[in-house]
């Protein structure tokens, strides 16, 4: 789809491919709720034919718009990882295409003869350096239908955040925070939180309602004098809807996918999303230091989202996700923003968590050699053959 | 609703077929070149509609004999609705201009080939007095221009056949349909996206298709504002036209 935050899905000097011909679903068993496609379908597509046959994708990232392919290269989580996990969980089989020609099919565990674990491991969250992912089965779970009951609760202060994460953990399967990204003294946010809903009775017939940014302003609407007061709005609009409700899945899990191209609001220099995962022994301290440092900056940001990790072995060697903490930020791009990059990296690093490569698109090499311990394990699946400005910029090629 | 496709795996075939399964149950024959390619796709349409029916056909899509028999064996199977006929092939311009047997290919299979399959199907729509056969032209083919004459006049005469079938069958319900698309992000169209043109979705033109054929409308450009577009392109004087450089 080449909607990536980070440099992934770019390869200066070299060719770029694209799979988003290989759209195809292959076969669905909606007894058990096996679906093989091929990789490049969108996990949107996947749910409109599911959904309606009482099966849904186990998880869901912030947008519906990306393909299958891209999920597992990512190893993408939702706001229910504590309950499901990361994507590359409910992948059940891969095929990857090697720019030798070989073909490697690959499975988690010991699946089968001829079916690879190492492979898997590796090419879940290898951001595409293994090979082309040309195909994969998925485990879809049960669902009664599209609708989720709904909680939006204002807190003040991180210790409140925490404890709300905390409490929420075994009831509500989907949890998440926008936060008003002010000092962390005086942090505000609204924590969400959903869980299917069985009941649909009152659910208000729902539409999908997509729009579309049509066109990049000069500078980026997001900035000094616009944020203040767009947080606070947000915050109050948001805050109002405060009671249990029903809603549909979709503005919940992905509410960024009913403006499409919304990265232009950023204007015609874009953006960065600097998203950290830190342990849970640091959470408190790292997450209050980052909070901090951006206030200090000057630099707002406006997508702020914080979240805790559950604690769950990773699906692939490179996979993102670590119990603790995850805080994702988004700036302008900006003079001042390389700076406050390097405060940030420094306390991720010193909190022994890192950032999400799936975003990323500055980290230092150091810090990306620092904080993804695997990383000489997965340097031997790599493809040779292959490479992206990600690779060239972290691993040398 | 019995719809029959031919040259199915072209991009914007296939998401017409998309929608119709996503409509309801239908009964779809993909008549195709590639066999392989052909069953990747009947296999994603029965994902997408356990309860439609898909058949696969091949058939030398320049054979006229074989052409008018498989016409007649997929009538044989019951009334057909819908004929949508979308095969076609964007050569590049001097190419065509250098190499005279290429050139001939590409005449046959944009024009000759289409021209065959909408006469073959028309025998057997005319004889039912019903039906539907959209032809997938171009606004290429409303004026030539130097950059892609040899494609623009394949699909000119493609427009000029369903127009003279327009008149064949007017009285009758059996309606023809010419599609117009501009350059469309297909596969078909794949260098002209790395020129860096501004593109309509597959998506958009499948849909404009679709419905189209429900409503049985002679001629649509879509997106709509190419009908602006070539008008004005077709009504502009000689000693502007040749000057440009487009």
């Amino acid at each position: 789809m080449g909607r990536s935050y980070g440099d992934a899905c770019l390869n200066p000097g070299g060719t770029l491919w694209s799979t988003s011909r290989l759209d195809r679903l292959i076969a669905f068993d909606d007894q058990v709720g096996r679906l093989a496609c091929e990789s490049g379908v969108l996990l949107r597509d996947i749910q409109r034919l599911a959904i309606p046959r009482g099966w849904s994708l186990p998880v869901l990232p912030g947008t519906q718009m990306v393909t299958v392919g891209g999920a597992i290269a990512n190893d993408v989580h939702g706001k229910n990882h504590h309950a499901f996990g990361t994507f590359g969980e409910h992948v059940t089989k891969l095929r990857l295409v090697r720019t030798d020609g070989e073909t490697i099919d690959a499975s988690p565990g010991d699946a089968g003869p001829g079916l690879r674990p190492d492979w898997f491991a590796a090419t879940v969250g290898g951001v595409g350096l293994t090979g082309v992912i040309a195909q994969a089965e998925l485990q879809l779970r049960r669902v009664s239908g599209p609708w989720l009951e709904a909680e939006t609760i204002a807190f003040e202060g991180l210790d409140e955040f925490f404890a709300l994460s905390d409490g929420s953990e075994r009831d509500w399967e989907h949890a998440v925070s926008w936060i008003d990204c002010r000092s962390a003294g005086a942090l505000r946010g609204l924590f969400m939180r959903a869980r299917p809903a069985g009941e649909t009775e009152g659910a208000a017939p729902w539409r999908a309602r997509t729009r579309r940014m049509p066109l990049t302003p000069p500078v980026s609407l997001v900035n000094g004098l616009t944020l203040r007061p767009l947080n606070a709005l947000y915050f109050h609009l948001a805050g109002r809807r405060a009671g249990p409700r029903i809603v549909h899945y979709e503005p919940f899990l992905c509410p960024l996918d009913s403006l499409l191209e919304w990265n232009r609001l950023y204007g015609p220099r874009g953006f960065f999303q600097y998203q950290s995962v830190v342990p849970q022994a640091a959470r408190v301290e790292a997450t209050r230091e980052m909070l901090d440092a951006v206030a200090r900056s000057g630099e707002g940001s406006f997508l702020a989202v914080l979240k805790t990790f559950g604690d769950r072995p990773p699906a692939g060697l490179m996979s993102f996700p670590a119990a603790g903490v995850t805080l994702a930020l988004d700036f302008p791009n900006r003079r001042a923003v390389p700076a406050l990059f390097e405060r940030l990296d420094a306390i991720v690093r010193e909190a022994g968590g890192r950032l999400y490569l799936a975003k990323d698109a500055r980290m230092p090499r150091s810090l990306f050699e620092a904080t993804y311990p695997n990383l000489a394990e997965f340097a031997r699946f790599r493809d040779p053959g292959t490479s992206s400005a990600m690779s060239q910029r972290l691993m040398g090629s | 609703m019995r719809i029959v496709v031919v040259g199915a795996t072209s991009a914007i075939a296939e998401h017409c077929c998309r929608l119709w399964v996503q409509q309801g149950a239908v009964d779809l024959t993909l008549v195709v070149r590639d066999i392989a390619k052909g069953e990747r796709m009947a296999a994603d349409l029965r994902v997408r509609s356990p309860q439609s029916s898909v058949a696969l056909a091949t058939v030398d899509f320049m054979a006229p004999a074989e052409i008018a028999a498989l016409a007649a064996s997929i009538a044989s199977g019951g009334p057909i609705n819908a004929v949508l006929i979308a095969h076609g092939v964007l050569p590049v311009q001097q190419q065509c201009q250098d190499d005279l047997a290429f050139c001939r290919e590409i005449m046959e299979v944009n024009a000759l080939s289409p021209v065959l399959f909408a006469e073959a199907f028309a025998a057997t729509l005319g004889r039912a007095g019903r039906g539907t056969i959209a032809i997938i032209g171009s606004v290429a083919g409303d004026r030539g221009r130097k950059a892609n004459y040899v494609y623009g006049a394949s699909k000119g005469l493609v427009a000029r056949y369903a127009e003279g079938m327009e008149h064949r069958f007017a009285g009758t319900d059996v309606r023809i349909v010419l599609i117009k698309p501009g350059p469309t992000d297909t596969p078909m169209a794949a260098r002209l996206k790395a020129q860096g043109r501004r593109l309509a979705t597959v998506e958009e033109v499948a849909q404009a298709t679709v419905d189209a054929m429900a409503k049985g409308r002679p001629v649509v450009y879509t997106p709509a504002r190419w009908r602006l577009i070539m008008l004005i392109v077709q009504h502009l004087p000689r000693f502007i036209f040749n000057r440009l450089q487009i």
